[in-house]
């Protein structure tokens, strides 16, 4: 698509408001009158050297007349028409669509634009339902619900006669079923509604930073190659990274992620894992501290780690707030709220610098076994006069198929979502089980 | 004729009470058992002629359930429908290939939920 001649709009504004007449300008140029009225109206296209001269003639920046806010303008259309092919929207004269009504040419890009976003949105959303508990157990609810008020209503409407007692009973069901799942809607109609507030980008700026570093595959390669390569430049470049307080915390990220790939280079860390894939014995071979190495082997690039599978991380402030997540298959994060407070992660923080190794079952998938290192560290940012910074991490692999596990630590993904009834660290009882359990 | 028994083995009470119902008016005996932990040890005992199993239940769930029972001789036989509000693709491919022979998506209805429970008993 041309982009020039919307030019010709910018044409006329810059001769005009020099007071130029456009025998003046044509003149000037080398052209007709008649060329340029039409090269105005964007009739014509221009570039080369004629966008030269007429540009000097303006005292103009060719740059500026050529191009402007109105090829994004058409960028735009032609990608509108790309995603809606099954129109056949008249492609060739965008242009024109663009320069003689500009209010609807920005209207469809508006669209368009919105269009996109909420498409992301909705994504996320998937995604969130497959993959964030709270979602997957509200939904779960919901169907759970549904299911046994269509059971008993089909059976009060199927028309095969039902005695008196049996009546009221399913009438009972109805009623309970229907107030759980007016609860469970509310419930999910809140969590929804949270992230409509969100709208500016649709996400936290930790889901921000997460997406980003999704994308990258969790390696930062300027880093890997340079562990000196300026930070500023990597988070200006990251599309994803849209907010203030997000391209913060993906600086924090970085300035941590160059620290530990300094420490740990990582042709050192490949020749290391040769010989082990003992995290306390790669730590002495490397000379660097577990947490360090929980990270590097965390966001280290799949090809290094091809024979060794590949590891999930999670990290947790003194608060016990998560402040990373990378998952593993079948080994759930949770993005709100608490995690299973049974995690080593948690343990570890009332011994800093103690690693712990457990042998995890989570609930509900007996047959999946993870092997999980942990350790807590404390820095003094502010010196000794500062308060101390205590930052746990835990670092989880699968437990190797057929390998016998001597203990077995049963925990789960958060108690909202975890199926254990007996489990004495329960922080609240399961969203499905919540009200079977009261009324059994 | 013999009667036709049938485990349901579901933690949601109002679910086992209209599944109850509806195969009991078939003639049907109906066993429960809601833990996920006994549900092995409830199907051996009972050597029903159709399982009806959740997925998500407590203490163990309907996958490692239905997983065991293919690996053991004495129950490996034994037809297995599946109830789930887990209906994605990946849910029933693994169902399948751990031997389900009737995987149905919550909410089913009823006629159904009977019609699959009459094909797998004949």
């Amino acid at each position: 698509m041309s982009r020039s001649l919307l030019a010709g709009t910018r044409i006329r504004n810059s001769r005009m408001a020099l007071g130029m007449k456009q025998a003046e300008l044509a003149r000037a140029c080398g052209i007709s009158a008649s060329y340029l009225n039409l090269i105005e109206h964007n009739r014509r296209r221009i570039g080369g050297s004629l966008l030269l001269r007429i540009s000097e003639a303006l005292g103009a920046d060719p740059e500026a007349i050529g191009e402007g806010v109105e090829s994004a303008l058409l960028a735009s259309l032609d990608s509108a028409a790309d995603k809606h092919n099954e129109v056949a929207a008249e492609r060739g004269r965008a242009d024109e669509l663009a320069s003689r009504f500009p209010g609807w040419a920005r209207l469809i890009e508006a669209q368009f634009r919105e269009s996109a976003r909420l498409e992301q949105v909705v994504e996320r959303l998937d995604d969130r339902l497959t993959h964030d508990p709270f979602l997957s157990a509200s939904m779960h609810n919901v169907l759970t619900s549904v299911t046994a008020i269509r059971s008993a209503s089909g059976i009060l409407a199927g028309g095969d006669p039902v005695e008196p007692a049996w009546q009221r009973r399913f009438a009972r069901n109805i009623h309970e079923d229907s107030q759980r799942l007016a609860d469970a809607t509310e419930s999910l109609v809140g969590y929804l509604e949270a992230e409509a507030d969100d709208r500016g980008t649709g996400s936290l700026p930790q889901d921000e930073v997460e997406q980003w570093l999704i994308a990258r595959g969790w390696t930062i390669d300027e880093l890997e190659r340079d562990a000196a390569a300026p930070i500023e430049a990597i988070v200006d470049g990251a599309e994803e990274i849209r907010t203030l307080a997000a391209q913060e915390l993906a600086h924090g990220y970085l300035k941590q992620y160059a620290a530990d790939a300094a420490a740990i280079p990582k042709p050192s860390l490949e020749d290391a894992l040769g010989n082990t894939e003992e995290p306390l014995a790669l730590a002495d071979v490397l000379g660097a501290p577990l947490p360090a190495l929980f990270r590097r082997l965390a966001t280290l690039d799949p090809d290094v780690l091809r024979d060794h599978g590949s590891f999930g991380l999670v990290g947790c402030d003194a608060s016990g707030t998560l402040t990373f997540r990378k998952p593993l298959p079948d080994f759930d994060l949770p993005r709100y709220g608490g995690a299973c407070p049974l995690w080593p992660l948690f343990r570890v923080g009332q011994q800093p610098m103690v690693p712990v190794r457990e042998t995890l079952a989570m609930s509900g998938r007996d047959d999946y076994l993870f092997d999980v290192h942990a350790v807590a560290e404390i820095t003094h940012p502010l010196g000794f006069e500062g308060p101390a910074v205590m930052m746990s991490w835990m670092l989880i692999r699968p437990w190797p198929r057929g390998r016998e596990a001597n203990r077995i630590l049963r925990a789960g993904t958060t108690c909202r979502v975890c199926a254990e009834k007996m489990c004495p660290a329960r922080r609240e009882p399961a969203v499905f089980s919540t009200l079977s359990d009261e009324r059994l | 004729m013999t009667e036709t028994r049938v485990l349901l083995i579901e933690d949601e009470p109002n679910i086992i009470e209209a599944i109850r119902f509806i195969l009991s008016r078939e003639g049907w005996r109906v066993d429960t058992c809601s833990d996920g932990g006994n549900a092995l040890e409830a199907v051996r005992n009972r050597n029903p002629d159709l399982v009806i199993l959740d997925v998500m239940l407590p203490n163990r769930s309907g996958y490692d359930i239905l997983s065991d029972m293919r690996a053991d001789e004495a129950m490996r036989d034994i037809p297995v429908m599946m109830l789930t509000a887990r209906g994605q693709k990946k849910d029933k491919e693994l169902a399948d290939r751990l031997g389900v022979n009737k995987f149905m998506t919550k909410p089913f209805s009823n006629a159904e939920m009977l019609a699959s429970a009459r094909e797998l008993v004949r």
